[in-house]
Order: structure tokens, then C-alpha cells, then sequence
């Protein structure tokens, strides 16, 4: 089992025909996620299988806009590889379209146009991943991301984190050991991002397959401190957790947007420390985070039954965030 | 982004935001030219002088000679970042204080030991102070809302005033369906003691500052002090304004805006070919693909024994071009005593970077060890590239190794 996407999730393609939507959703379909559709408005009711010298295993079908393949196709989720001018309102119109899950690729968002986003979502059934973040990935089964699929294996860790290549990092130190992993989502790097690390916390700890859970996260606001009193009192799986940027500066923005020490706030020594109070390991070396989990993972009690039916975890799932946000608004 | 103070004022008065009357200066001349025609003439007799450099903390910031690091003074008082010049020969005093301020550095609490040299000063009329407040906004990032936060405790480190007395920080949240509310701008009025006069200005104020913080695309606007006047009126007496990096394809204006004086040169260069670099104090230069892998191979080195030189994210598209432009800037730093390249290959294959590197390393001399590490696409026949180019590297086979490599060559 996973969580949020398996080999029958739907997914169509919001900006399936520019540059990186056409690379990626070969890329995707070569993985054997089921692409069911792309959007580009004005393109509507041709086929499409690359251009250049990328070449689509099979034709996908074009729709002018999101509903039109949300009533043909069907979809469970959408995937978006608009540039940033246009990003938000690609979002708006998934949420708008009802879909259930939608991940937003795109990086450089305005923050203004993420803040009505964000309250978009709020009053809707959708979840949303991202943006400024490599996707998510259930692996042998799915994949709806960037990320190279060929490093990931099927097994028992959830892994959730704010980065890009250090995810990709993590994820091959677990696959080099042997160590599977239930589905890998990259929840992106920017200020305002729509499920956060208490979400996908909450649903690795709900899904029966995963036995531990790896959180990697950085510098910048407080969703790890939050995320880490959610697992203090609901989390019984062993958690191992990375922050990166304990040598990054104050008041510089470490690359991702979000990723900066502001007011003294955010610090990778603040973030460790809640995570440790919590009873969650965490890796100093970003060299060892693949043994971290071994040990953690061998030190588990064996063969520990989760009893938590009726929630699988699975796509429309109700939203996690009502509590992170009461949380966060605390905090801030 | 950051802006001057000056800068954030002209954009506030756009807004009809209240603040005071000043003029920015770039010479010891004019500013003694200004303070006579713009200000004495016009019968202001009291000028406040501020050092405009990005960094906070200028009231309490002392001067120092650009190459002594002497402590500068104007007779027997101490020259400060920012100055309350009165008294009979204005005019002469604002041009003493203006020669020993532009071109030496400040040293405030945000700019450390190092300082920042003073590029431009700010002359403002002087103003009867009744009472000083805070006001700011800020994204809340955990609600997804900007809120707006005002304090009885103006004039000092709003960040003090959170830790020890949180009680004094009144907060409103905007809600991004419905937009800021009279209601809210009253509430916080009542709750800064405010009445009459003061109460309606403040209102005005305040909803005039949050108009000119969403048009703006702002990250950050603070006025500290918000000042009650004598005569009854709320003044910007200060203005820090940061803009929404993601935003600024909208406000093209912006670029002029910017003071490449306040960033470090290194970081100018590197911005001109779109490289994410950071300079820090280390002496292991580090060149990674991704922030979040460049964060964390910053804190190998540290762990391994050395100290990162820099924060370096060449992003995706590694080309030789990239590649060698990031080893150009990279070793312009002369404390760096080596390189280490992180590089894990998913989209981006590692052949192909393999072959930037190598080629780089033709255009660019490098006299210090270089450590490359390339894990994921194609890490094999990328290796196999750099051991057949007959350059010296010392190549590594994952993360572990590398750190090994980098105590090696740093404690060497």
C-alpha cells in the first residue's frame, strides 16, 4: 500500500506541450504512471506524443481547459508545469475542476498569488503539493514528479521533504541498503506550500505499509517544530528526521524561497531540537541518513500491528491541515 | 529583495503614506547644500542625518575610518548612523557629520565586525515626538495570511519585544477573500491606547500601509518608529520595506531600486549568469545542483573539519558555460583552499556534467584540490570522464567518502 497515488491513479498534465511538461510526462509515462490527458488551452481535441527528440510511448489527448478532461478523462490528479505568471491560476483552476490532488511543479510563484491559492484550497475537497517541488512518487506503481524514478525501490518508508535533489540524495542511501520506500513526496521549498509536513506525517502514520517515516527538513519557518508535536502525541513509528543549513547565515534566502533565518527564527539548532524532544531521530551527517533509518528500522518492535481502519490514505482523503493550522497560527 | 529606506518612502508617499519631509544626498556637499536650500531655508532648523545602508540597528551604529577603523566623532560627539543635528550653524555641522559618514563603514548589530560602507545619506526635518509605536507586515507563513503586527514598544528590536513581552504584539490577520477591514484597523487603535485625533490618524495610516504592502508585492514592511507627532498626527518616521523575490517580474521599476554596493561582488557577478551563490567566511568552495543538497553538503564540510566558502546551487541546467563561470567566481574567493563538487545526477546526467566540469577546467586555472562527487544518472561514465581527462581530481564515490576527502585535503 501507499499513500496518495498507486498504479491506478489517473493523472493528467496542466502545460503537457511546453518544454519541461513534454520531457517529464515521457518521463512519467515511461515509469508507467497512467497519463490520461494534458491541458493546453487552444490545443484542445488533438493528440499529442512529443516533439523534438522526445517521443511519448503512446498519444495523449489535449483538452482546452481542466474541465473538459476532468469530464473526459477522468482524472484523480493533475500535475502542473506552468511558468510562474500563470502558476497559481493553473491551481485555481484544478481546484476549481474538483480534483482531488494536484501538484504544482513550478518554482517562483508569487507569494501574493499563493495566499488566494491557499485560501482557495482551504474551502475545497483538493490537495495540493507544492509548488517548488519534484512531485510525489509511489514507487513501481506511480510516479508524478521530476524526480529520476530509477532510484527508487518499493518497500516500507514513508519519505517526506521540502528539497529537490537532497530527497534524491536520501532516497538512494535507503535504496543502496536494501531499505524500500511506501511513496516519496516532495512537499517543495517555498513559503506557502499546500500540504505540509504534519499532512504527510499524518498520513504516513495512517498507512499500514509504511513503518517508519524519514522527514527531511531545512531552514525557515516552523512546520517542522509543528509537525514534530504531531508525532510526539500521535506518532508510534520510529521518525528520523535531517535538517539542512545549520551552517547557512541569518537573513539570507538559501536558494528555495523559504529556506531563510529570519528574526532569528527558524534556526537548524531550533528545528533539531524540537525533533529530538519529540523522541525523532535525528541525522547530524547527511552522509548517514540511509544507516539512520536502518538502525531505526531495526530497532523497531517487529511485526507491530497499526489499527487505524478506514483510512487508507488514499486520494480524497479529508484534508490534515485544519490542526496544523490552529498550530501554526499559535506559533507565529 | 532589499530597498534603502529612502527608497521604501518615495513608494510609501505613492500611498499616501505620512512621512516626512527628506532629501537623499550622495556628497558631503550636497548635503551641506541641501541642509541650507531645503531645509534651513524653508525655516526647519533641526535635521535628522541617516546613513542609508540596508542593514538595521543604525541609530545605535558607530562610524569608522574606511582603512584605520577609527571611531569618527564631530568634535566631542560621536558620529552614529543616524544623527539629530540642531543648533545655530546646521547647515556647516550636517556637512561635518556628512564628510566623516559617506564612504567609512557602519557597524551595527546586523552587519557585524565586517560593516557596510555608506554610500548615501538621508536628511529629513526634525519632528516633535509625542509617542513611538511599531507597526509591521509580515506573511504568516503557517496560515498562509499576511498579518499586520503594531506595539506600544516603538523604536526598539521588535524581535526583543516577541521573546520577552509577547502580550505587547497585537496582531490582525488578512483575510485573502475579504481584504483588510475597518473593524480590524480600529481594534488595533483601541488596543494601542490611541484615541481621538491620534485614533483617526492611525486608521488612516495603517489601512494605507497594507494597501501599499499588497500592491507593492512586499515580504516585509516595518515602520519602526511609527511616531505620534505633537501635533496629533501618525508619521513613518522609518521604512523597512523587502520585496517578494518571486514578484519582481511585475515591477520591472524594481532593478533600478537595487544597490549592488550592499550585495558582496562575488554575488553580483554570479547573479549576471543566474547562478545561485552566497558568499560566506569558509575555505571549502562548493558547487552542488539543488539548494537543499547544497545546504546539506555546506554542512559536511563543517563537519568534516572545514568551514563552507560559499552556498553555490548551479541548478539543473549544468553546462560548460555555468559550470565554468560558478569555478570562476568560486575561486575568485581567495580564502578558499578547496573545491568540492556535489553533484547528484537525476534529470541532469552526470556524464554531461562530467564533461562541463573538465572543460571548464581548461578555461579556468585552478590552483587548489578539487573533490567531485557524482552520484545517480549516468555517475559511472561521468567518473570514468574525469579519471581519462588528466586533470587531478580526486573523485569520490558517495556523500561519505567525500567528507573523508574534504578532512583529508583541509587538514593537510
Amino acid at each position: 500500500m501507499s499513500v496518495l497515488i498507486d498504479k491506478k491513479t489517473r493523472v493528467i498534465v496542466q502545460g503537457m506541450t511546453g518544454g519541461e511538461g513534454t520531457y517529464h510526462t515521457s518521463q512519467m509515462l515511461e515509469y508507467g504512471t497512467k497519463i490520461v490527458g494534458g491541458v493546453t488551452p487552444g490545443k484542445g481535441g488533438t493528440t499529442f506524443s512529443g516533439k523534438g527528440e522526445v517521443h511519448f510511448k503512446k498519444p495523449v489527448k489535449v483538452y482546452d481547459t481542466v474541465r473538459a478532461a476532468v469530464e473526459a478523462a477522468k482524472p484523480d490528479a493533475t500535475i502542473i508545469f506552468v511558468p510562474p505568471p500563470a502558476a497559481a491560476d493553473a491551481i485555481l483552476e484544478a481546484i476549481d475542476s474538483k480534483i482531488k490532488l494536484i501538484i504544482c511543479i513550478t518554482e517562483g510563484v508569487p507569494v501574493k498569488d499563493m495566499i488566494k491559492v491557499y485560501s482557495a484550497l482551504k474551502d475545497s475537497d483538493s490537495r495540493l503539493i507544492g509548488p517548488n517541488c519534484p512531485g510525489l512518487i509511489t514507487p513501481g506503481e506511480c510516479k508524478i514528479g521530476i524526480m529520476p524514478g530509477f532510484i527508487h525501490a518499493k518497500g516500507n518508508v514513508g519519505v517526506v521533504s521540502r528539497s529537490g535533489t537532497l530527497t534524491y540524495e536520501a532516497v538512494k542511501q535507503l535504496t543502496d541498503l536494501n531499505i524500500g520506500q511506501t511513496t516519496c513526496i516532495g512537499i517543495g521549498g517555498d513559503s506557502i506550500i499546500g500540504t505540509q509536513f504534519i499532512d504527510a506525517i499524518e498520513l504516513f502514520n495512517e498507512d499500514r505499509e509504511t513503518h517508519a517515516i524519514l522527514m527531511i527538513g531545512e531552514i525557515g519557518g516552523s512546520a517542522e517544530e509543528t509537525a514534530a508535536e504531531y508525532v510526539k502525541k500521535y506518532v508510534k513509528k520510529p521518525v528520523i528526521g535531517f535538517i539542512a543549513g545549520r551552517t547557512a547565515p541569518p537573513g539570507r534566502r538559501m536558494g528555495h524561497a523559504g529556506a531563510i533565518i529570519s528574526g532569528g527564527k527558524g534556526t537548524a539548532a531550533d528545528k533539531t531540537k524540537a525533533l529530538e524532544e519529540a523522541g525523532i531521530t535525528v541525522v547530524m551527517s547527511p552522509a548517514d541518513i540511509g544507516k539512520a533509518v536502518q538502525e531505526a528500522l531495526s530497532n523497531a518492535p517487529k511485526r507491530r500491528r497499526r489499527r487505524k481502519p478506514g483510512t487508507k490514505g488514499k486520494i480524497g482523503r479529508p484534508k490534515a491541515t485544519s490542526k496544523a493550522d490552529k498550530d501554526m497560527a499559535e506559533m507565529s | 529583495m532589499k530597498i534603502h529606506e529612502h527608497q521604501a518612502k518615495d513608494l510609501l508617499r505613492r500611498f499616501n503614506v505620512p512621512v516626512l519631509k527628506s532629501k537623499v544626498v550622495y556628497t558631503a556637499d550636497e548635503a551641506g547644500k541641501s541642509a541650507f536650500e531645503d531645509f534651513v531655508n524653508m525655516g526647519c532648523n533641526t535635521i535628522v542625518l541617516k546613513a542609508q545602508v540596508h542593514a538595521g540597528g543604525r541609530g545605535k551604529g558607530s562610524i569608522h575610518d574606511i582603512t584605520t577603523d577609527e571611531i569618527q566623532f564631530v568634535g566631542e560627539k560621536q558620529v552614529r548612523g543616524v544623527n539629530v543635528i540642531s543648533g545655530n550653524d546646521v547647515a556647516h555641522t550636517i556637512y561635518e557629520y556628512a564628510v566623516r559618514m559617506l564612504g567609512n563603514k557602519i557597524k551595527t548589530i546586523q552587519t557585524g565586525e565586517s560593516g557596510t560602507i555608506i554610500g548615501r545619506l538621508l536628511l529629513e526635518e526634525g519632528v516633535g515626538i509625542a509617542k513611538e509605536f511599531y507597526a509591521g507586515i509580515v506573511l504568516d507563513r503557517g496560515t498562509g495570511k499576511n498579518t499586520i503586527m503594531v506595539s506600544t514598544e516603538g523604536g526598539v528590536e521588535i524581535e526583543k519585544v516577541a521573546e520577552e513581552s509577547p502580550e505587547k504584539i497585537l496582531k490582525e490577520a488578512i483575510d485573502p477573500k475579504l481584504g483588510f477591514q475597518n473593524y480590524q484597523a480600529r481594534r488595533l487603535g483601541i488596543g494601542l491606547g490611541l484615541s481621538g485625533d491620534a485614533f483617526k490618524s492611525f486608521n488612516t495610516f495603517i489601512t494605507r500601509l497594507v494597501r501599499a504592502y499588497e500592491s507593492l508585492d512586499c515580504s516585509l514592511l516595518e515602520i519602526n518608529p511609527l511616531v505620534l507627532t505633537t501635533n496629533g498626527t501618525m508619521i513613518a518616521l522609518d521604512a523597512k520595506m523587502n520585496f517578494d523575490d518571486n514578484a519582481l517580474y511585475r515591477h520591472a521599476e524594481y532593478e533600478d531600486l537595487r544597490d549592488i554596493t550592499e550585495e558582496a561582488p562575488l554575488e553580483v557577478e554570479a547573479s549576471k549568469f543566474d547562478l545561485n551563490y552566497i558568499k560566506l567566511d569558509g575555505n571549502v568552495g562548493c558547487m552542488v545542483n539543488g539548494a537543499g543538497l547544497a545546504m546539506a553538503t555546506m554542512d559536511m564540510i563543517q563537519m568534516s573539519g572545514g568551514s563552507p566558502a560559499n552556498f553555490l546551487d548551479v541548478g539543473g541546467g549544468a553546462n560548460v558555460d555555468r559550470i565554468a563561470n560558478a569555478f570562476r567566481i568560486m575561486l575568485s574567493d581567495p580564502n578558499v583552499k578547496a573545491v568540492l563538487i556535489n553533484i547528484f545526477g537525476g534529470i541532469v546526467r552526470c556524464d554531461k556534467v562530467a564533461e562541463g566540469i573538465v572543460q571548464a577546467l581548461k578555461k579556468v586555472s585552478v590552483n587548489v584540490p578539487v573533490i567531485v562527487r557524482l552520484d545517480g544518472t549516468n555517475a559511472r561514465e561521468g567518473k570514468l570522464l574525469l579519471k581519462n581527462s588528466g586533470l587531478a581530481f580526486k573523485v569520490a564515490e558517495n556523500f561519505e567518502q567525500a567528507a573523508k576527502l574534504v578532512t583529508e585535503v583541509v587538514a593537510a
